[in-house]
């Protein structure tokens, strides 16, 4: 019952090098090698979309139900039902009370959990391949049977409260990328929290919860992944014993979402609290996204995301912490895996004695270089070969792989296009890099967050005062 | 309960085949690795732990275990830190240290295509790293800018005070990350002598998964490892257990959610206990959505997202802590629903349904911790670390299956005693 954020990378990763910080995406981190294995799917008579992967190396399967609906579906005033729901998944069914499921994975030795994203749900199983037919029966059942109580709708609402105060309400670095993406989208549902604005997720309640459900979890609008020790005509046999009974509705919800206008303004805001005791500065621009930008475009966002800011030999990086030293540490990220436009990110962390004003000026300085500076053929190459390298190193995951297929189809990628992706990245050239950088990366798309130390925490214009 | 009724109920199928297949190698050099091949995905994970971490840090200098582990790819031999780095990142070479209490190790992921060049990068960062000026000073600001980061974090502040309040006066009390004062007080000195002592070719375990045969194997670690020369000697770290049991301690922060750490006595990997108190545990608060803890509190009170609770199994030290986090006004309930239920366990222990159900997940489950060949690799690092025989992964779920209600009497005597537990809260709690 995690809650899938992808909002913000760790600024300061536990030990080690700054390495993971390139590419930040709710679906294609590392995708599987195209020749890599051999992925079939096929759709069921009710509308339900299903993927295989294979993988045979251990007797176990991944088994995963995605929804085609996420906290960007959440009706307006009500932020949150989208996770909210997902909590509640697990009371019961008419058939299975609250508990059964999860004691029956548990019972045997598999692991379980759920989590939410802008665009999609997804629960899943962990179990050895002889157990996969128990799991489908009970998923299936679950699609359509949930019934809810307020006995436990009621404490299931506290927890959620709890979440919110453990990510967001103790953290004043989440409460800054809480209001950048408020301020990024002026109109689109990508600017809500996930979890849901408190104020709103303490007056969700059963109704709530179950008119989205009706709405939503439907055979057409559920795509269901197996990876693991497993063939497609297995799958296909057990998915139509139980999947295939479910009722369709007839046809796929449709998900309503507003598009952003055209950026005009410069935005800046500061989170100032008397518990910051290091300041960060970050930075997110409006972006076509995976979906958005089909023709290539999004492939340029993300090998330009590991160019400029994907570890220790990025541009960023050399930049601003190697070279002038006015940072500790300086990166990028690029959440391209999105339906509607999305977030670019870039970030610095002042070295000690470094005012935010004086490092956005050199971020700023270093950014309007980089397609002249940080473009050349071998930093180029440098990054493509770490991003297709990340596809044969998640092809080593079947619950990787699993998570790749099931987030880019929930988006409406295609597998052929999740395949062809390392060709796609390959033949990104120079020219649609520095054309990507010049179009996009731009004073009107852009929100500037600084986090700052305040000594009273009623008084966020400590920021003039630095 | 509901399960035994329901027409899926099956007989857990237990992986009866051993998760993943080890053997010994031994190099001309005198290396000693396992090495597990697995020729489906083109790639090699390699992980490797040295005896001796942040336990060992010099007085007034903890941190320099981590900070060390940070440098040694900062440069080394004729590279300088950006050179060495753009050698790992021009082949996607992924190479990483860390350091706990009482080991430094690392972990080393490479295509097949590039294992030459990964294993030639890596015996330079553990024989002849260069730690630079420029480098020293970069991580040290990198080092203290996440301690001031994370310097009002709840979670933070409650587990670094849980383990002074616990081996107060003892290295396990002090943070292996260090404090922005000790971390100013490193030298290079401290730097390279540490290196000496901890990074010797007798101390080390090394583990290997993927594709790559035997023979290979055993030329690419001595390659990597054999110019490593004698480890300096450890100092001794006193055995020691969590103290101030019944204690109750704030650390004072202005939020609306008090992170809780509890812990009490545990019992370390290397007992023969060790397997009843990890069944225990699962009941109690081990990781699936059925434990005692998750039920009780989260469950049927909703007063918290996340509650559990997990052995600590250091070399000198053995712990059962666990983490839990409520709104301030909530506090007092929640250390007494946890509480009840330790208090329970030691009165009734579980019941024999209960009892199965925890083996049948524990044994089922063990095959999925094997399901990568990173996560392989580091088991069987962990494994050979803790002198476990590499047949462990073959008996451990016969050792968990054998568990008897006797056995976790035993284990629950050594763990919780009189029930007394040492609770910090970082926030503003109330009713503690």
């Amino acid at each position: 019952m995690h809650l899938f954020r992808k909002a913000t990378p760790t600024l300061f990763p536990a030990g080690g090098r700054f390495a993971s910080a390139g590419r930040v995406e709710a679906a294609p981190f590392g995708r599987s090698e195209a020749g890599g294995p051999e992925v079939s799917s096929f759709t069921l008579d009710n509308g339900l979309d299903v993927v295989v992967v294979p993988d045979h190396r251990a007797p176990v399967v991944t088994h995963m139900i995605w929804y085609r609906n996420g906290s960007a579906d959440d009706p307006l005033g009500r932020s949150g039902i989208a996770h909210f729901l997902e909590h509640l998944m697990f009371k019961g069914t008419e058939k299975h009370p609250v508990g059964a499921f999860s004691k029956a994975v548990s019972g045997l030795g598999g692991q379980e959990n759920a989590f939410t994203s802008y665009d999609y749900t997804a629960y899943f199983q962990r179990v050895a391949r002889d157990n996969l037919d128990t799991m489908m029966a009970f998923e299936a059942d679950r699609m359509t049977g949930l019934v809810l109580e307020d006995a436990v709708v009621a404490p299931e609402r506290d927890v959620v409260l709890e979440e919110r105060r453990m990510r967001v309400e103790t953290d004043p670095s989440a409460q800054l990328s809480e209001a950048m993406a408020a301020s990024l989208f002026v109109h689109h549902p990508y600017g809500i929290p996930i979890i849901g604005w408190m104020h709103e997720i303490e007056e969700l309640n059963r109704n709530h919860a179950l008119d989205y459900y009706k709405r939503f979890y439907t055979p057409e609008n559920a795509i269901l992944v197996v990876a693991g020790d497993v063939t497609p005509d297995e799958v296909r046999r057990l998915a139509e014993a139980t999947y295939g009974r479910v009722a369709p509705q007839g046809a796929r919800p449709v998900r309503v979402r507003p598009r952003e206008p055209e950026p005009k303004a410069l935005r800046r805001l500061a989170v100032a609290d008397p518990k910051v005791e290091q300041p960060t500065l970050q930075r997110l621009y409006l972006t076509p996204s995976c979906i958005t930008a089909r023709d290539g475009g999004c492939h340029d966002l993300e090998l330009l995301a590991e160019v400029l800011g994907g570890g220790s030999t990025s541009y960023l990086y050399r930049k601003l912490v190697m070279e002038s030293g006015l940072a500790v540490n300086a990166g990028a990220w690029y959440m391209g895996s999105a339906i509607d436009d999305t977030r670019f990110s870039v970030y610095a962390i002042p070295a000690e004695g470094v005012s935010l004003e004086k490092l956005e000026a050199e971020v700023d300085r270093v950014l309007r270089r980089a397609p002249s500076e940080a473009l050349n053929a071998e930093a180029i190459e440098r990054a493509k070969t770490r991003l297709v390298a990340e596809t044969v190193y998640s092809s080593d995951s079947q619950s990787s792989l699993a998570r790749i297929y099931g987030s880019a189809l929930a988006i409406g990628e295609t597998i052929e296009e999740v395949r062809r992706w390392p060709a796609d990245i390959e033949g990104v050239t120079r020219e649609r890099l520095a054309t990507a950088s010049e179009r996009w990366l731009t004073p009107s798309r852009s929100v500037t967050g600084y986090l700052v130390k305040a000594s009273d925490p009623d008084a966020p214009m400590a920021i003039a005062a630095e | 309960m509901n399960f035994a009724d329901t027409d899926l109920a099956e007989t857990p199928v237990r992986t009866k085949a051993s998760p993943a297949k080890a053997l010994p190698i031994q190099t001309a050099a005198g290396i000693e690795a396992w090495h597990v091949e697995s020729p489906v995905v083109p790639m090699i994970a390699l992980a490797f732990t040295f005896e001796g971490g942040a336990a060992q840090d010099p007085e007034g200098k903890s941190g320099c275990a981590q900070m060390l582990a940070r440098l040694l790819d900062e440069g080394a031999g004729d590279l300088g830190s950006d050179a060495f780095q753009e050698r790992l990142a021009a082949r996607a070479i992924e190479l990483s240290f860390h350091a706990g209490p009482d080991a430094i190790g690392g972990s080393l992921k490479m295509l097949v295509k590039h294992a030459d060049e990964a294993i030639d990068l890596l015996a330079l960062a553990l024989a002849k790293p260069r730690f630079d000026a420029d480098a020293i000073e970069r991580v040290r600001g990198q080092v203290i800018a996440g301690l001031r980061y994370q310097q009002n974090d709840p979670g933070v502040m409650a587990s670094r005070r849980f383990f002074a309040e616990a081996f107060a006066g003892h290295a396990y009390g002090r943070p292996s990350s260090g404090t922005i004062e000790a971390v100013s007080a490193i030298t290079r000195d401290d730097l390279v002598a540490m290196h000496a002592q901890l990074l010797g070719r007798g101390a080390v375990k090394i583990a290997a998964v993927g594709a790559i045969g035997a023979e290979q194997l055993a030329k690419s670690l001595d390659r990597a490892f054999g110019a490593l020369s004698e480890a300096g000697g450890l100092r001794a770290i006193e055995r020691t257990t969590v103290g101030d049991l019944g204690k109750r301690v704030v650390v004072d922060l202005d939020v609306p959610q008090s992170v809780i750490r509890f812990g009490m006595a545990g019992v370390a990997w290397r007992d023969p206990d060790f397997i009843p108190a990890y069944v225990l545990n699962h009941i109690l608060g081990g990781g699936a959505f059925t434990s005692r803890l998750f039920q009780e509190v989260r469950e049927k009170r909703g007063l918290a997202y996340s509650v559990g609770t997990s052995l600590v199994s250091h070399r000198s030290a053995a712990m059962t802590w666990g983490y839990t986090a409520t709104k301030n006004e909530r506090v007092g309930e929640a250390v007494s629903v946890i509480s009840d239920e330790i208090n329970r366990l030691i009165a009734d222990g579980p019941d024999d349904e209960e009892l199965q159900k925890a083996k049948d997940y524990l044994t089922g489950s063990y095959a999925l911790g094997f399901d990568t060949s990173t996560k392989i690799a580091h088991q069987l690092v962990q494994i050979a670390f803790e002198g476990l025989g590499m047949d462990y992964i073959e008996r451990r779920n016969a050792l968990v299956s054998s568990v008897t209600q006797e056995d976790i009497r035993r284990a629950g005597a050594r763990t919780f005693a009189d029930g007394r537990m040492l609770v910090v809260a970082a926030g503003r709690p109330i009713g503690l």
